[in-house]
């Protein structure tokens, strides 16, 4: 459709609408935004070739607040509107938004069918470990005993973990971010704009109503340092306050030590490229409440380069046209056998 | 030898056999040769449900009906003539539908004691031996051993030889009723052009058949069925669900728009998607989805994108779709929903044909949800109606559900076609940043005096625009809970489903005058069976008419006029009075049911029966 190119830079401000965002104050959505219209900006995108589909949620309220252009759906199906969205408009820009309740649970078949098509849709997973929108209930995601509305005496529910539902789906980008790191964010988001394929980002984001504080640990100056592990293309896993922690494997155990004990070729070096290793990154999942855990990963776990689904479906109608050439209506209708009455 | 030829205007055999005897590709084969020969046809395929039943079962008898005629018909038939019966099973299920006179062609082999158990006939009782078909003519042939005789130097073994037993009994049939073989010649040397050695047994056994008839002195009499006395011009066979996918390609090209058709496979819609996936040349997109609604949704985002988004399954598939349908109403985009209906309710009867979802597509949502209802009549009007419910939806930004059936999808019947030059464009409603914007804003909402809003799509310069599923305010297309707003939105997109009722045709009398004693006023598949019917008491001297009801929701304007000219309305359906509840609730009516719910389309006969004794009242 439209090809011009606005010559004049975009800022954060012309990607927003002229409605009162309406999520609760405090909570981490706002940050998400946020850094979307940032980023957006600066990858200097026309606004009528971007579209964001959203489900059901808190989250999916996303859509309202981006000019550009978007739906915000049914519970669990955005994934599945944008597949058929991007089959048809190979050329458009496509997001969506989606949180733990509408892409784990209720959505949780079109999410895993869309990761191993790979369509070039980047999914934004806003994970708070809670249904917000319906006050207060336990999600997939939630750590097994929470206590919710819904479970007085504790979930019973062993938690999904995102990732590796990612990884076991075969999608081909697949990352974790959290709405407290503004500057991790928007190079993640960055990067799963630029990766050609269906991108999972996963934003561990604050509920600050019904589940305050669940990536706290993660989050908080005092702790964030101890648990977390950014991942960085080419280097070293370490973390730590002083960086005096790194990740060994022992076989494919993974395992802390301490940077000054080991040599430097003894550390496990982030691969994105690698899947085995991959599959271990995201298993990195303890209870950060454990003792001696280990610490959570952060950034790109894993990136591949497969086929694009829209584009393969391309190729087989070019190729009919090839083989048989440009259908003819009336070819069409009458078909093989024809006969006459006179 | 000598045999005499005598002449019949009207012939209907019923192929019938395991699900494994090939019974459907003999009915076909011999449609398609009826065709060619000038026949009008219509046929009605009947199989079981399982893919492959007991063998020898009365459960897994599957049966392909097959009339044609040297004169118009319009459905496959009440009574059959000849019965071809490849074991016990067959003849059991199918020997109430053969009339008094009428011809067995049974294989004998089919009858051994373990068939006749199988089938649950008294091991001492073989139908073929004892005197109960006396009634009938009984033609025996040992088809397996006469099959396995011809192909006993083909080097092929036992089981693909036997796979070739339905080419001998077609071969026998080509010969009774006076056919050439070269259509289903050419036929199977395509089929099986990469496997000569099949190809040959094929034709070996199928040219055996016909010799058969040809040089036993037992069949004496071969009949002739001239050619229909058709409208002239040029035809060709098309099957409900093939004339579906037709007219879906070509509505989007007359929109000047790509089709992208989503749908998760399910009997009796999923010939639909294979018909489509198969031209691929005209640009069509296929995809199927991981589940019902994600063929739908996905179908929804293609819409939204500016395609024809089109998605089909058949009544629980369109239970699941519900949500999303909603969502459509509420985003007030094309959409065009197909169901090919099967008996239900759950699972049901998935090869069996029913009219029972019209309720679910007229009310079956959530919320006030209208959309517009169309069904075709016929296996060829698929053509004409996919088209007109293609150019509703994308002219009136608007969902459109389809009803078809099982027994249309399947049936097949000969098809003047048209032109594609003939039919005319369709015209969608797209937005356009130099009319519509206000100010510099855009008001995705606003509506023409068809109160249709216009179609703003990704890629569109400065039209940007949110959609959803909540209520939206009337003036900026915004979310919006204000009680006022909603009610008037309810109102406005029931309104604007009611304002097609002027662009749509006003309902017609099929047959007959146009008043009279008794109107029988049907809607799909009865089509056939109620206008032979209607012929037929036409020409006993009775004041009957026919109208046939293409447009559902809304209704044509002048519905209830038309009801009024007569004494009384009968409605056929294959359901429990689904039409008919809502004619008499909307228009005030004391229109009669008339309801079958048996898996099964009406005969003629049966609707010619309710109508006299309506008219001695």
């Amino acid at each position: 459709m439209s090809t011009t190119v606005d010559t004049q830079q975009l800022t954060a401000k012309d990607l927003a609408t002229d409605q009162d965002v309406r999520w609760c104050p405090g909570c981490g959505d706002y940050s998400i935004l946020k850094q979307m219209q940032s980023t957006l900006a600066e990858a200097g995108i026309n606004k009528e070739d971007t579209v964001f589909v959203s489900g059901i949620g808190c989250s999916s309220r996303f859509p309202y607040y981006m000019d550009t252009y978007g739906i915000h759906s049914i519970h669990g199906r955005a994934t599945a509107i944008a597949s058929g969205l991007k089959a048809t408009r190979p050329e458009l820009s496509v997001w969506v938004i989606t949180g733990d309740g509408d892409a784990l649970s209720i959505g949780g078949n079109h999410l895993i069918h869309s990761l191993r098509r790979n369509f070039d849709v980047n999914i934004l997973l806003f994970n708070n470990e809670i249904y917000g929108l319906t006050k207060g209930q336990y999600s997939p995601t939630s750590p097994k005993g929470q206590v919710t509305k819904s479970t007085p005496m504790g979930s019973l529910d062993h938690p999904f973990n995102p990732l590796a539902l990612a990884m076991g789906a075969d999608a081909t980008f697949i990352a974790r971010s959290m709405d407290r790191d503004p500057k991790h964010m928007r190079a993640v988001l960055q990067a799963a704009d630029g990766h050609k394929g269906t991108s999972l980002i996963e934003v561990y984001q604050n509920c600050n109503v019904f589940n305050d504080g669940a990536f706290e640990i993660f989050t908080d100056k005092g702790t964030k340092a101890q648990h977390t592990l950014f991942l960085e293309e080419g280097q070293p896993l370490i973390f730590g306050a002083e960086n005096e922690f790194g990740i060994r494997l022992n076989g494919m155990k993974p395992e802390v030590v301490n940077v000054a004990d080991v040599s430097a070729e003894d550390l496990w070096i982030h691969d994105s490229k690698n899947m085995g290793k991959a599959m271990l990154l995201t298993r990195m999942f303890d209870d950060p409440r454990k003792e001696n855990g280990l610490p959570r990963p952060f950034g790109i776990f894993y990136q591949e380069d497969r086929y694009r689904y829209e584009e393969v479906l391309q190729e087989q109608i070019d190729h009919a046209v090839e083989v048989k050439g440009e259908g003819d209506l009336d070819k069409l209708i009458q078909g093989t056998s024809v006969w006459e009455v006179v | 030898m000598s045999s005499v030829t005598e002449k019949k205007e009207d012939v209907i055999i019923l192929f019938a056999g395991d699900s494994g005897d090939g019974m459907q590709l003999s009915g076909s084969l011999f449609t398609s040769t009826s065709a060619l020969h000038g026949n009008d046809i219509s046929t009605f395929p009947n199989f079981p449900a399982e893919i492959r039943a007991p063998q020898g079962t009365v459960a897994g008898v599957s049966g392909f009906k097959l009339r044609f005629a040297s004169m118009d018909i319009f459905t496959p038939g009440d009574e059959v003539e000849v019965l071809v019966a490849m074991n016990a099973a067959a003849l059991k299920a199918n020997l109430d539908q053969l009339k008094v006179g009428g011809t067995i062609i049974a294989n004998t082999d089919g009858f051994d004691k373990k068939n006749l158990r199988l089938a649950k006939y008294d091991e001492e009782a073989n139908p073929l031996l004892d005197s109960s078909l006396d009634k009938y003519r009984v033609i025996e042939m040992d088809v397996t051993k006469m099959t396995r005789q011809a192909l006993v130097d083909s080097g092929l073994g036992t089981k693909e030889i036997d796979r070739c037993k339905n080419m001998y009994v077609l071969g026998f049939l080509y010969w009774m009723y006076n056919r050439s073989l070269d259509s289903t010649q050419t036929f199977i040397q395509e089929k099986f052009a990469k496997k000569p050695e099949i190809r040959d047994a094929n034709i070996k056994v199928l040219k055996a058949g016909y010799y058969f008839g040809d040089t036993n002195e037992t069949f004496t009499t071969r009949y002739d069925v001239k050619s229909a006395n058709l409208p002239a011009g040029r035809y060709r066979s098309i099957m409900g669900n093939q004339a579906t996918a037709l007219g879906l390609i070509v509505a989007a090209k007359k929109a000047g728009l790509d089709l992208f058709y989503g749908s998760y496979p399910i009997t009796p819609a999923s010939d639909i998607l294979h018909e489509l996936a198969r031209h691929k040349n005209y640009g069509v997109k296929t995809f199927q989805a991981e589940d019902e609604i994600a063929a739908i949704c996905a179908s929804i985002g293609a819409s939204y994108g500016g395609s024809l988004g089109v998605t089909a399954s058949s009544g629980p598939g369109i239970a699941l779709k519900g949500e999303a349908i909603g969502l459509a109403v509420m985003l007030e985009i094309p959409l065009l929903v197909i169901n090919v209906q099967r008996g239900g309710p759950s699972t049901g009867l998935p090869t069996k044909t029913e009219q029972s979802d019209l309720m679910q597509a007229i009310h079956g949502r959530n919320g006030e949800a209208p959309v517009v209802v169309l069904a075709p009549h016929s296996p060829s009007d698929c053509f004409d109606t996919a088209i007109e419910a293609a150019r509703i939806s994308l002219e009136h930004m608007v969902p459109v559900m389809y009803l078809s059936d099982g027994f249309i999808a399947n049936g097949s019947e000969p098809w003047r076609f048209p032109k594609a030059e003939e039919i005319e464009a369709i015209k969608p409603r797209f937005a356009d940043a130099e009319k519509d914007l206000d100010d510099g804003v855009y008001y995705p909402y606003r509506r023409d005096e068809d109160l249709v809003r216009a179609w703003a799509v990704p890629g569109m310069k400065d039209l940007q625009h949110r959609v959803g599923g909540l209520e939206k305010d009337f003036e900026t297309g915004n979310v919006s809970y204000d009680p006022e707003n909603h009610e008037c939105m309810v109102k406005v997109r029931r309104a604007k489903v009611e304002k097609i009722a002027d662009h749509i045709p006003l309902q017609s009398i099929e047959q007959g005058e146009e008043r009279g004693d008794l109107l029988i006023l049907g809607w799909g598949s009865t089509y056939g069976a109620i206008r032979t019917a209607v012929r037929d008491l036409i020409a006993e001297g009775h004041q009957v008419s026919h109208a046939h009801v293409r447009y559902l929701s809304p209704f044509p304007k002048n519905l209830a006029e038309v009801m009024s000219n007569f004494r009384q309305v009968l409605i056929p359906e294959i359901n429990d009075g689904q039409l008919v509840n809502l004619i008499n609730a909307e228009f005030d009516q004391r229109a009669i049911p008339m309801n079958k719910i048996k898996g099964l389309p009406f005969t003629a006969r049966e609707i010619g029966e309710r109508a006299k004794e309506m008219l001695v009242k």
